[in-house]
């Protein structure tokens, strides 16, 4: 299979802390998969690597064969845990800047994805729930046209009502030729989505697996695993 | 379309299993277009690839069948739709018929517990269609 992401023995160490431990991995085009484990344990950390934000402090990581840098820049559009907005923006300025800011962004699609969310242009971004703050988030992220969305705890801060929503979105606007790698403590809520997971432990890969695979050899779904890897 | 899922079990087994309810049932009948790939993930939150492995099972058993540049169509072959509805049934009464023997009942024993309370049932089935006649006329 042509790989889309390849990480191989990546470290990062902050401080005297190993947030990463020699973690190697690849990930194909047009799959969804989720990046699971606690808090703590290194989640974040493998996506704002992949995403160029900050080195790895050893070993590489290449999306489509390219180093991660400059040039994967247009390849990749990171969704963080924390809003990348400022708090002056209406949710139309929220939009403009992110097509300003990137030539692959499709205005077009981020129309019909604030529609879905119920998200009006003049809102102003500071009074959003912390829900509606996490569908612009979402709907930023993914109005662009690359190749690897990154979402971190896309779902982290909503009611399981509103869950619903994002998980609907995630599977009606993502673009099939593309993946997502999606971070998440909220297993049970978002299993169903995933084409393989990856479970993180103090900062080691310990299990990668197809979703599918994973109900069939072992009669059980990817939340009773997590907890029993996980010791919950 | 809503599914109970349960997330031990294949998704895209439970999904066929529900689709196929659906034809044996007759929501959906012989020659109806079936959702896309797409439109079913995005309904029932479920991943499209888990879709796709679906309605490519469903093809292989000829349940449904694509045609090009349409979409995908319930079969119209009815003797596949009985085929479906056997394989269904048979698995209920294997179900029911290993229960029953776990139960301590000996096969003649089942079997005359089924006949009793399908003429129980038959019983019930006359006196209610006789009230809906009465509330009908009335």
């Amino acid at each position: 299979m042509e790989t889309l992401l390849k990480v191989d023995g990546v470290s990062k160490k902050y401080g005297g802390k190993l947030a990463l431990n020699s973690v190697s991995l690849r990930i194909g085009p047009g799959r969804i998969v989720g990046l699971l484990g606690s808090n703590g344990s290194g989640k974040s950390t493998l996506m704002r690597i992949a995403a160029g934000l900050t080195p790895p402090s050893a070993g590489s990581i290449s999306v489509l064969g390219k180093p991660v840098g400059k040039e994967t820049r247009s390849l990749i559009s990171y969704m963080p845990d924390l809003p990348l907005t400022e708090s002056w923006m209406r949710v139309k300025d929220a939009v403009a800047f992110y097509r300003d800011f990137y030539a692959d962004f499709d205005l077009e699609k981020a129309r019909e994805m604030l529609d879905f969310m119920s998200l009006k242009e003049n809102d102003r971004v500071s009074s959003l729930s912390k829900g509606m703050g996490e569908r612009l988030q979402l709907t930023l992220a993914l109005s662009r046209q690359v190749n690897l969305y990154l979402l971190d705890e896309p779902i982290g801060g909503v009611d399981p009502v509103a869950r619903g929503k994002i998980l609907d979105a995630i599977v009606r606007f993502y673009s099939e030729d593309s993946s997502l790698i999606v971070s998440t403590h909220l297993v049970r809520d978002m299993e169903r989505i995933f084409d393989e997971v990856m479970f993180i432990q103090d900062g080691v890969i310990v299990l990668h697996e197809e979703v599918e695979s994973i109900r069939i050899n072992r009669g059980k779904g990817i939340d009773d695993l997590f907890k029993e890897v996980f010791g919950e | 379309m809503s599914i109970e899922f349960d997330n031990n079990l294949p998704i895209y087994l439970q999904i066929m299993n529900h689709i196929k309810r659906q034809i044996v049932s007759g929501i959906l009948q012989p020659g109806d277009k079936i959702p896309s790939v797409r439109e079913l993930a995005a309904d029932l939150q479920i991943n499209p690839n888990t879709i796709q492995r679906t309605f490519q099972e469903l093809e292989r058993e000829e349940v449904v069948e694509t045609r090009r540049g349409l979409g995908r169509y319930v079969t119209s072959e009815e003797s596949k739709i009985m085929a479906i509805k056997k394989e269904m049934a048979g698995e209920l009464l294997h179900q029911f018929i290993h229960g029953m023997q776990e139960l301590g009942f000996k096969n003649q024993d089942i079997v005359s517990i089924v006949s009793e309370a399908v003429a129980e049932d038959r019983k019930q089935g006359v006196k209610e269609g006789a009230k809906g006649g009465n509330t009908a006329q009335s």
